[in-house]
């Protein structure tokens, strides 16, 4: 067939927009762009419109608004062409109680009219040992455990060699060892050249699998960008420990940090504050930690324990999504 | 948004998006003939419906029908070979014991009022309902089975049970037959006789007559099985459809109406017991469940292919 150069992105949607009947919209205008050979984490809060994305991206249900692109062919009219080279897990597996693990895989492979039945039994026996199922391959799949059935459908996901591989949060229910087993799986996956897209609430995790990542919000993108950039972005909080907290306020404040404060603790107190970003402030160079030390010093402030706590993922989330808890309606 | 973008998204599917759709823009950029991409499918469906215990008891209480018949007739008589009783019962209760092949044509008269169609009715509404509402549905949607494709596969598989079904019930029949009963020369409704083997061939003749004969519900129920996310709502409607049309088609004042119901013509199929053979109503019959078939696997099609698959 002839397919077009392979194009950057292998996700990529312009205004791609989402109103389930009778509702506001669940997505609105959504302009993501996943590279090609990245592993990009899809965040956001519950209901923030990630799984409709996902199953507008795969044709399950169709957009009321805007274009969706899959392996640079136009979803959801190319499907036959590219759903055979994508794996995807959706919102939870889904299996065949009544069937056993290997005969949900082999029902799941039936449907591909592009897999060979001929290689059909290898490749079931390798996406079981590939998650570490194979032992209770054929137990019924009704018997299987939350953690076994989020196995058996990534499983589903891997019959064939894909170039993309969207997992809906593919670690849900799943014990430590089978979270750092499902790590090293997307990673191996991601150094065979497959582009994985997850959607995660788990922030460290993205954190330490994700290139890329994006952040929805309300069905809105709100930031979408390289997992350093983002970290990047957000300002480290410097802390001070000393007897003298008082000084050690009065100092850091003119030497330009924002957001300070105090808090009793064994040592004496321990002061933090938000170190200025970059060109803060205006024509100033951002402050050196050295040259802050010897400030405090010079000041007469004791020093006992001098750092700087970088802002995680999960910081950044909140700052970008909010503190609430309640979903939004 | 512009238009053609709103086109290019409606087109997904009538332009035959998974390449089945012999015909359409989409088979010539799928490539392939369809009949090869359809066959894994259709065998892992036929498997799986067998393998389904459910499925199993449906047969079970087919198959155990005409043995109960068969014992009733028996005790009833008292095994006396005294020419059959009264006209009362069910068509051809009476010759039985003069002939166990008539408890093959007794058992599928007595089943295929209720019996067999309500087995029919589960299995057909269960069809895509009870993947939507497990979830597997959509898993097998970006496999990618096609829509097209699932839902042939889904039809096909329903006549394929409707075949299977009534066969228990025939073959329980016979097994049950020769061994309670005599059997030998058939003697026909228009009063000639044939050999044995004669028979046997036109009770086959009857049993795949009375499967084609569900065609028509199957079509119904594989319809309202798109409709919902419940297998057992779908299940439900398609019985309570068919209890409907059966109890419409015994209303005399509705008698209009009485040859476009897909079950007026399910008993023509004892016109195979003559001969020559009285094609009129099997003919009818062929084209009421021909038209349903039309006519709900079209709205099938529709509907599912237009779908928004949230399960
Ligand atoms: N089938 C549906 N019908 C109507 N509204 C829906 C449907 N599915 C989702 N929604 C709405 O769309 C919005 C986005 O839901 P979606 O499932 O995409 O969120 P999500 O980001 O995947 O959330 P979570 O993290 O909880 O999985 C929500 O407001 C939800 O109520
Ligand atoms: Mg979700």
């Amino acid at each position: 067939m002839g397919r077009q150069p392979s194009a950057e992105a292998v996700i990529e949607t312009r205004g791609l927009s989402k109103t389930y009947r009778g509702g506001r919209p669940a997505v609105d205008g959504l302009d993501l762009s996943v590279p090609r050979g990245s592993v990009f984490g899809f965040l956001g809060p519950n209901g923030s419109g990630k799984t409709t994305t996902i199953r507008m991206l795969l044709g399950l249900i169709d957009a009321t608004g805007g274009s969706a692109r899959l392996l640079g062919e136009p979803m959801p009219r190319a499907a036959g062409r590219v759903l055979p080279r994508v794996g995807a897990l959706i919102e939870g597996p889904a299996l065949y109680g009544f069937l056993s693990g290997r005969g949900n895989l082999r029902r799941y492979d039936a449907a591909d009219p592009t897999a060979d039945p001929r290689t059909r039994d290898a490749r079931v026996e390798a996406a079981l040992e590939r998650v570490g199922l194979s032992a209770a391959a054929g137990k019924k799949a009704k018997a299987y455990s939350l953690g076994m059935k989020q196995r058996l459908g990534i499983a589903a996901a891997l019959l064939q060699p894909r170039e993309l591989l969207v997992l809906d949060e593919p670690t849900n229910g799943l014990d430590p060892q089978g979270m750092r087993e499902i790590r090293s799986l997307v990673r191996a996956l991601a150094q065979d050249g497959t582009t994985v897209f997850l959607s995660s609430h788990l922030l460290d995790e993205i954190e330490q699998v994700c290139s890329h990542t994006a952040v929805m919000n309300r069905g809105r993108l709100v930031t979408q960008g390289t997992v350093a950039e983002m970290s990047a972005g957000a300002r480290g909080r410097l802390s001070v420990t000393t007897p003298d907290g008082a000084d050690a306020m009065r100092v850091l404040k003119g030497h330009g940090l924002s957001d300070l404060a105090t808090a009793e603790s064994p040592e004496g107190q321990t002061v933090t504050g938000e170190l200025p970003g970059p060109g803060e402030p205006p024509g100033g160079p951002p402050p050196d930690l050295a040259d802050l030390n010897a400030a405090l010093v010079r000041a007469g402030v004791r020093v006992r324990a001098f750092g700087v706590t970088r802002a995680s993922l999960e910081d950044v989330f909140v700052s970008l999504t909010g503190e609430g808890f309640d979903v939004a309606g | 948004m512009s238009r053609a973008e709103l086109a290019g998204q409606d087109g997904r599917f009538a332009a035959g998006a998974d390449g089945t759709n012999p015909g359409g823009a989409g088979a010539a950029a799928g490539g392939r003939p369809s009949a090869r991409r359809v066959w894994p499918l259709f065998r892992s469906e036929v498997l799986m419906t067998f393998r389904r215990w459910r499925t199993l008891a449906l047969l079970g209480v087919l198959a155990a029908v005409p043995v109960l018949v068969g014992i009733a007739v028996r005790i009833e008589t008292g095994g006396a070979d005294d020419g059959g009783g009264g006209g009362g019962g069910p068509a051809f209760i009476s010759q039985i014991t003069n002939n166990g092949l008539f408890l093959v044509f007794t058992s599928l008269a007595v089943t295929l009022p209720f019996f067999l169609p309500m087995t029919v009715g589960v299995v057909a509404g269960d069809s895509v309902a009870g993947e939507a509402g497990a979830g597997t549905l959509r898993y097998l949607l970006v496999a990618p089975a096609g829509r097209t494709r699932l839902l042939l596969v889904k039809f096909a598989g329903t006549m394929v049970f409707c075949l299977a079904a009534t066969l228990v019930v025939a073959v329980f029949a016979l097994g049950t037959g020769v061994l309670l009963f005599p059997v030998g020369e058939v003697t026909l409704l228009s009063g000639t006789t044939v050999p044995f083997s004669d028979g046997l061939l036109r009770a086959l003749a009857i049993a795949v007559a009375v499967a084609l004969s569900l065609t028509g519900l199957a079509a119904l129920g594989l319809f309202v099985s798109t409709l919902t996310n419940s297998g057992i709502a779908a299940m439900a409607t398609t019985v309570g459809l068919l209890l409907t049309v059966q109890i419409v088609d015994t209303v005399p004042q509705l008698h209009a109406v009485h040859p476009y119901l897909f079950t007026h013509y399910w008993l023509s199929f004892a016109d195979l017991l003559r001969a020559p053979v009285y094609w009129e109503e099997l003919l009818r019959n062929a084209g009421v469940q021909a038209l349903y078939a039309a006519v709900f696997g079209s709205a099938a099609w529709a509907r599912f292919t237009t779908r928004d698959i949230t399960a």
